[in-house]
């Protein structure tokens, strides 16, 4: 493009790039603030003097909450939900959007098929049944109840089906021609093509299981089974720290500020994900467009 | 004409069956348990013994002064959102179009399109410590500038604001990404013709940048419109508190609170039904419209 570089323009530019940095930094320093809470002294906290970087640096609210037991084993429940949910949730999101992505012509039935899977997208039955189905499914309190129910996202699906569907159509018909069937045809031909899609989309579920929390906190009757997010929701959000009976953490907890504390236990919920994201928003942003922008 | 070649096809409809499965026993199966809304439920007599109430739930939700306020309050919230979501990423979207320093323009999408990835319990908590009334930095810097201290999260009048505003913070990004993504799609050609009529920056906007993006605008706010019902549970339940219900009370987290809170399942149930077929006919109605306006097929 061109355009003349006036004064007007100029003007403009540079309100232009003070907005949007305003814009950024807003998203920007609540971040920046509760991490600096995490690291400052109680004292400085308690006098207001913590902004946007620690006072007193102090890595006391992280020892605390790293050594409390809830919080680790309800990470380990996390990471293992995210390693199963994955595997769950690619296997029957790839196992479904290939036939999907076959014309009617090769596929009966086709059109209700996808119907089938469509309309539980436009109507679903509510909190309570889907709970009592858990249930009567011998699910509670299981990894199971935390993977099942949304084991199939059909979003996901469409999106990988659209995808399978763009692939050049010779590809498919030369393996028929050399004597492989569908699965063969999937597994060694379709799949290896559709890496891009299939690893954004098993990031956007690696970041969706690890940030779910409310399954967690339904479908488990013991805390002591609770996945991260739910861990932190009882904490950080219900403002809930009075599970302390030992006297060794009351002392610990007379030089902590309860701030600290959530800041802490806050941070260490979203370190996967601030660590997961430079290196892979290229395939975050590339990924969102696959999904909306039509050719 | 090709023959239909069953042997060829089997291996196709055996791949569909465990999705099958799944989506039969987790999302229809709950829909068999909506009848609890018509049931005066017990869970001891399980679902097909206990007794017949017919549409009496929904009367006592018709008479109840809360699901009014309940429904305008969700209405209300979605709306904001919805409005919200479609204004900020398109004017980021065409601010940042206008950035000539790629790092720059890379820099600013990463950061705000990162909040989306953050959970609602996250988010919640850095936004309960940052808007604290006696701790939090916003109301220190409205102190510091001389204005009174608001307590956001417990103030009915501001939290429906509060919600839409944070909202809009957190998921703007995507949106942005989008709108960016539209804009880059534009023929080139278009804006050199616009230049040799003499359109200047703003004109090329208006008449060029807008034009060619309004299918995505459509297709986006279209999609939308089957969500004015969801006014985002996740970030209610974990920023709301009885002071606030009166306008921050939305469906779900109301058939939340009366269900699993209060075990009132036929009721609760009832609520949750409504919602569901009002859902299903907004969203219709919206890939009905998308079809039509911006020529979309979901599959």
């Amino acid at each position: 493009m061109v355009q003349r570089y006036t004064w007007g323009r100029k003007l403009f530019v540079a309100a232009n790039y003070s907005l949007l940095a305003l814009m950024a930094l807003v998203c920007l320093l609540p971040l920046l603030n509760v991490l600096a809470v995490s690291f400052s002294s109680a004292a400085a906290i308690e006098a207001g003097r913590v902004t946007l970087w620690p006072v007193e640096f102090t890595t006391r609210a992280y020892g605390f909450v790293a050594s409390k037991k809830e919080f680790l084993t309800s990470m380990g429940i996390s990471v293992q939900r995210v390693l199963l949910g994955l595997a769950v949730n690619m296997g029957l999101t790839i196992l479904t959007a290939y036939p999907l992505s076959k014309e009617a012509a090769h596929l009966r039935f086709r059109t209700g098929y996808a119907w089938i899977f469509v309309f539980t997208m436009l109507f679903s039955g509510g909190l309570i049944p889907s709970y009592m189905v858990v249930r009567e499914l011998g699910m509670i309190d299981t990894l199971w109840a935390l993977v099942m129910p949304g084991a199939v996202p059909i979003f996901n699906v469409i999106l990988m089906l659209n995808f399978f569907r763009n692939l050049p159509k010779e590809l498919s018909e030369s393996a028929f021609i050399d004597g492989a069937g569908h699965g063969q045809t999937l597994w060694r031909i379709i799949v290896p093509l559709s890496m891009p899609s299939i690893a954004t989309i098993m990031l956007f579920t690696i970041v969706g299981h690890w940030n779910e929390w409310f399954h967690g906190l339904i479908y488990m009757n013991d805390p002591i089974r609770y996945p991260l997010a739910s861990y932190l929701q009882t904490i950080v959000v219900r403002l809930d720290m009075t599970q302390l009976n030992d006297p060794t953490a009351l002392k610990f907890l007379s030089e902590l500020n309860d701030r600290a504390l959530r800041a802490a236990q806050i941070f260490l919920g979203m370190v996967p994900v601030l660590c997961v994201y430079p290196f892979l928003q290229r395939y975050f942003m590339s990924g969102i467009v696959l999904g909306s922008v039509k050719e | 004409m090709t023959r239909r070649n069953w042997k060829l096809e089997l291996p196709l409809h055996l791949m569909l069956v465990p999705g099958l499965i799944v989506v039969l026993l987790f999302s229809y199966g709950p829909m068999v348990g909506t009848v609890i809304a018509f049931e005066n439920f017990v869970p001891v007599k399980g679902i097909f013994r206990s007794e017949w109430v017919g549409l009496d739930h929904f009367r006592y939700i018709y008479s109840l002064p809360e699901t009014m306020a309940v429904f305008r309050n969700t209405v209300f919230i979605a709306s904001m959102k919805i409005v919200g979501g479609l204004v900020a990423p398109l004017a980021t979207a065409l601010l940042l179009n206008e950035v000539g320093r790629k790092l720059f323009k890379r820099t600013v999408q990463t950061v705000i399109y990162m909040p989306h990835f953050l959970s609602w319990v996250i988010m919640a908590g850095i936004l309960i410590d940052v808007l604290s009334p006696t701790t939090g930095i916003v109301n220190a810097a409205l102190d510091g500038l001389g204005l009174k201290k608001i307590f956001f999260l417990g103030n009915p009048d501001w939290f429906p604001f509060v919600l839409a505003a944070t909202d809009v913070l957190k998921e703007f990004g995507f949106g942005t990404i989008v709108y960016l993504a539209a804009i880059a799609g534009i023929n080139p050609a278009l804006y050199e013709a616009a230049v040799i009529d003499g359109a200047g920056r703003w004109k090329q906007t208006l008449h060029v940048t807008l034009p060619g993006i309004v299918p995505i605008i459509v297709l986006l706010l279209t999609l939308s419109l089957g969500n004015v019902l969801n006014a985002g549970f996740d970030q209610v339940f974990n920023l709301y508190n009885p002071s606030v219900y009166s306008t921050g009370d939305i469906l779900d987290t109301y058939v939340y609170r009366i269900g699993l809170g209060s075990g009132q399942y036929g009721v609760a149930t009832a609520v949750g039904l409504f919602k569901s077929v009002i859902s299903l006919g907004l969203i219709s109605l919206s890939y009905f419209l998308a079809y039509r306006l911006a020529n979309y097929r979901i599959f």
